[in-house]
């Protein structure tokens, strides 16, 4: 048996964990820093039980023992070999994969795969229906039964204000367009594909943040990954997040320049960062930094951390360094007019040089936006690697954005907008509240509508996507390498489209499963929230 | 108990752990504890040690100034105003309010007005909405994209389809997600823009060879094949891809594949082929150039072309055999991170595809229409048509190229007022749009000519007659 570096990988991982700050420190945040905020900034990222780690370990080591064990017998044909082989006339190329390279696919996410990739056959409202899958060689192939799995509680979609819908002022809108513009568009901006549609959510974009200038783009991954490398070059230094999202992360390395990580959601780090490097310069040559690009997001989507705006844009003016916000799951999300993360603050959008965001989540549709000063659109007009080489957002996307927004806006003369925003911070509160009072360990803020639940060990995230599907409620699991290697999740999103009955459904099951599978691992007392109006008593 | 000199024993070891005292046990197995937590903790680089002084560092802080965050932009550059089409981008297109004949939008099929097509987008959009709301993972995947995939891999006669969410973003994330660092890309000067970055994801060693020369590549693998022999260690984890266009969209000519082909098994080399334009262009059914040159599909590894052009809808798509594309549902970046394609839009790819099995005689016809343009547009005093007669989209260069970019560059202005003439008198044209500085090997300036299905004899007379007289008037 060839040596399995990514085996003893795992383990090395879990050793490295077993001295992270996670582990050992106590975080409790509840900063009030110097009047910056205006509420109480309330995040908890309980520690690890002893107990549970070592046995995580435990579990992985096996898993692991097992891998080696089964990866011998495929080798030696004991064991049916279900992977897919390269053909026989190329099988004297350099082989396509390393062995060692899938070793964890092969040996562990197979086993659990079926929490993954569900078919859905329904809008991804507050209820779907599931297309139902059977396997007969233990998740190596799939058949569909032709039996549909109806009205399944969907918490892993991102449809935080519910517009997931097929009915309403916007599918209608939606609808019309087709009807006019057809589903493509067939050029790119600076060509022939520049339609009166996207001048017209442009405008609705950039009155909606409250900048100057936005510019729509048609997805959102690509928004990243194609502007950061036109405002950065060589000689520019990018400061990014820990957990940042990996289309920053392909942005950042697209654009050449030097980048330097700091600790996630953690100022002392990120100021050490800046006047490091404004005081030295660039490395070796000590030339100074042509400029520094902070790239943060608004909602952290597996830690359910919201970014410590205040302090940022603080640091921001102090060292001169540009802001990059990208809002991907916070636009729509939070505060109070739903206008994302600088909303939620209560702070000035011009503080933010660079407002990124994405339509999928809170609009329904598809596509990503950047806004700003005018001089920094302009540039992107001329410059982005998306207008001149890519295809513009198809028109009926457009369309459901713009009927969208107008609808949070309250500019389309009901007062929808406004209900549903409210429904979704009641329906955060009181779901953060009721699973802290049950005894699980959730991570994250207070108002942020991504709920991480924690798990830890390898064979409770498949024990936990399974049972919560029987009895029919669609969770989202996340295991390594999403997360460190012992923190595995269940990340639940929760909507405005989620009725009250819905979610204690949901906590019901959610409770149900918790005790079959031991999941209250809390030891912490709920920590006292300050009351607020809105939270009507419930029992 | 320490006898020196003398080899232990397991059994004396043991005996003497059992005797050892207490307290050295815990203060051993300490030690041991810190030895490995110093070993894995978090190396620190060292800062260079500065004798700067709390007050300096201050004012360094202070005198520091930053470039402006971005370059400040004439309000006369030539891209910062887009020409705004109103309405759909159809044969009859009206641009800048002015109503004009189509010739700059990649609508080769004229699917993009299609009733059948609007009909199934709007019964997807009556049953699913518009987005979908996650990523592939995490109930993003619908019953449309398995059945797009599947149709797609039926239709190309593979194993297995993937599809992307964005054309741009496919083979940017298919190339990264086989070709690591250390691995080595040989690809053709004139490959386009997405590819380039996909390129540049993946950091391997990339080789250029000279557009469409079989001899350069040769060349190439011939100087690679003397290296892997100084270290055949090497050689022998370290894959080699080539990655070419069926019909590229820079210069409108088609990629030589048997030859390529031949290459591949004399040199040991997998072929990725990107075939954006040449899908539903190409071939007796509209295959792709596989078709065209009658080439065993299975010969080539990846194919990958995007759905924004012959089937008139977003997105894009991979295919090949199971054992290639399966690897991308984990590691395509585009795809694990990214939502999944709204489902109204996979549906009106679902009934393009419809429409091109059941009548295979348009893509003859758009070829025969290829021609037609190809033969009116020749004879233009100063401009010189670039492509291959049955390519869709034409380029129209300088026909004295200087040979220099920057005098090229120059006459950038005048296709631009060439352009303008042209919508003046209702042809729609545009100009080929490049980003100077990004582009490896920037392709001359030249104006991009489509050609649709659409169009009659007619109005391709007329545009012919336009373009010559407009390029008469200015490039004097």
């Amino acid at each position: 048996v060839k040596p399995e570096p990514e085996g003893t990988y795992i383990i090395i991982c879990s050793c490295v964990n077993f001295f992270s700050p996670h582990f050992l420190l106590q975080n409790n945040h509840v900063a009030r820093n110097g009047g910056m905020y205006k509420k109480p900034f309330v995040e908890y990222f309980e520690e690890t039980p002893l107990l549970v780690a070592v046995l995580t370990y435990m579990g992985y080591g096996i898993l692991t023992i097992f891998g080696y064990l089964r990866d011998f017998l495929r080798d030696w044909k004991i064991e049916k070999c279900h992977v897919a082989r390269e053909r026989e006339e190329q099988k004297d190329f350099v082989p396509l994969y390393q062995d060692f390279e899938n070793f964890y696919t092969r040996n562990l996410y197979m086993r659990i795969r079926d929490n993954w990739n569900r078919p859905i056959c329904s809008v991804p409202g507050a209820k779907m229906d599931l297309v139902e899958r059977v396997t007969h060689d233990y998740n190596w192939t799939f058949e569909h039964t032709g039996k549909v799995i109806k009205d399944v509680i969907n918490m892993g979609s991102y449809n935080y204000l519910g517009f997931a819908e097929n009915t309403g002022a916007c599918a209608a809108a939606a609808a019309e367009a087709t009807q006019r513009y057809g589903a493509g568009v067939n050029s790119t901006r600076r060509e022939m594909g520049n339609l009166d549609k996207h001048e017209e959510l442009e405008v609705l974009v950039a009155r909606f943040l409250g900048v100057e200038a936005s510019m729509a783009f048609g997805m959102g991954f690509a928004t990243n990954s194609m502007n950061i490398p036109a405002l950065t070059g060589k000689g520019c230094l990018i400061l990014s997040d820990e957990l940042n999202h990996a289309s920053l992360v392909l942005g950042a390395r697209l654009s050449g320049s030097a980048i330097r990580v700091f600790k996630h959601n953690n100022m002392q780090s990120l100021e050490k960062l800046l006047r490091d490097a404004i005081v030295h310069g660039q490395p070796r040559t000590h030339r100074p930094w042509k400029k520094i690009l902070i790239l943060v997001e608004g909602i952290y989507s597996m830690e359910g951390s919201i970014v410590r705006l205040p302090e940022v844009i603080a640091l921001k003016k102090k060292y001169k360094a540009y802001l990059y916000l990208d809002e991907a799951h916070s636009i729509g999300a939070l505060g109070p007019g739903g206008k994302g993360v600088v909303d939620y603050f209560g702070l000035d959008p011009r503080d933010v040089d660079i407002m990124m965001g994405t339509f999928t989540k809170s609009f329904g549709a598809a596509g990503g936006y950047i806004g700003g000063k005018k001089e920094l659109v302009d540039y992107l007009r001329t410059h982005s690697h998306s207008a001149v080489y890519a295809t513009s957002m198809s028109p009926p996307v457009a369309q459901q954005i713009i009927a969208s927004m107008k609808c949070i806006m309250g500019e389309d003369g009901t007062n929808l907008g406004r209900e549903r925003l409210q429904q979704l911070s009641e329906n955060t509160t009181y779901f953060r509240r009721r699973l802290h009072e049950m005894g699980f360990i959730i991570y994250g803020n207070e108002d942020s509508p991504v709920v991480p639940m924690m798990l830890y060990m390898p064979a409770k995230i498949g024990a936990f996507g399974r049972e919560m599907l029987k009895r029919n409620i669609g969770t989202v699991v996340v295991g390594f390498p999403a997360t460190p290697i012992i923190e595995s999740r269940a990340r639940f999103c929760i909507s405005a489209a989620h009725t009250r009955e819905m979610l204690d459904t949901a906590l019901t099951a959610i409770s149900e499963v918790g005790d079959l599978l031991q999941l209250k691992y809390s030891r912490q007392k709920t920590p006292s929230l300050e009351e607020d109006a809105y939270l009507e008593s419930q029992d | 108990k320490m006898a020196s000199g003398q080899q232990w024993v397991l059994v004396e070891m043991v005996q003497a752990f059992y005797e050892a005292p207490a307290y050295h046990l815990i203060l051993e197995g300490i030690l041991i504890l810190w030895i490995v937590r110093l070993l894995f903790s978090k190396t620190y680089k060292l800062q260079e040690r500065s004798d700067l002084t709390d007050k300096e560092k201050e004012e360094l802080i202070e005198e520091w100034q930053p470039e402006p965050l971005v370059p400040q932009v004439s309000k006369d550059h030539p891209s910062l105003k887009y020409d705004v089409v109103s309405g759909p981008p159809s044969h009859k297109i009206i641009v800048n309010g002015k109503e004009c004949i189509n010739f700059a939008s990649f609508n080769f099929l004229g699917l993009l007005d299609n009733e059948r097509v609007k009909v199934c987008a709007l019964a997807s959009l009556q049953k699913y909405g518009v987005g979908t709301c996650g990523p592939r993972g995490f109930y993003g995947t619908f019953d449309v994209h398995l059945e797009l995939e599947e149709r797609l891999a039926k239709f190309m006669r593979t194993e297995e389809a993937i599809i992307y969410s964005y054309g741009f973003a496919t083979i940017a994330s298919a190339i990264p997600a086989y070709s690591k660092r250390g691995d080595i890309v040989f690809v053709d000067e004139a490959a386009c823009f997405s590819i380039q970055k996909g390129l540049q994801a993946s950091r391997s060693v990339i080789k250029y060879f000279k557009h469409n020369d079989m001899e350069d590549l040769e060349r190439l693998l011939k100087e690679q094949e003397v290296e892997d022999q100084k270290n055949p260690r090497k050689a022998r984890v370290t894959r080699r891809f080539i990655v070419v266009e069926g019909l590229y969209i820079n210069t409108a000519d088609v990629c030589p594949l048997p030859e390529l082909v031949n290459l591949k098994y004399k040199y040991k080399v997998r072929i990725f082929l990107e075939e954006s334009m040449s899908f539903g262009v190409l071939g007796e059914h509209g295959r792709g150039v596989t078709e065209h040159f009658d080439v065993n599909i299975d010969d080539i590894d990846l194919i990958s072309a995007n759905m924004e052009n012959a089937v008139a809808s977003i997105g894009g798509f991979c295919c090949g055999r199971s054992f290639v594309i399966d690897h991308q549902r984990l590691s395509g970046q585009g795809y694990c991170f990214s939502a999944s394609l709204p489902p109204m839009l996979a549906a009106a790819a679902i009934e393009a595809l419809n429409i091109m099995e059941n009548d295979p005689d348009i893509f003859t016809i758009l070829r025969e229409k290829c021609r037609h343009v190809h033969k009116s547009l020749q004879g233009i005093p100063g401009l010189k048509v670039v492509g291959e007669p049955f390519a869709p989209a034409l380029h129209l260069q300088l026909e004295r190229s200087s040979g220099s970019r920057e005098t090229d560059m120059k006459m950038l202005p005048q296709h631009l007022l060439v352009c303008f003439q042209c919508l003046d008198r209702q042809i729609a044209v545009t100009q080929a749009r490049y980003l100077d500085k990004e582009e490896k090997f920037l392709p001359s300036p030249s104006i991009r000519v489509v050609v649709t299905i659409e169009q009659t004899e007619v109005e391709i007379e007329k545009a012919a007659n336009c373009i010559r007289e407009a390029a008469l008037a200015i490039l004097k």
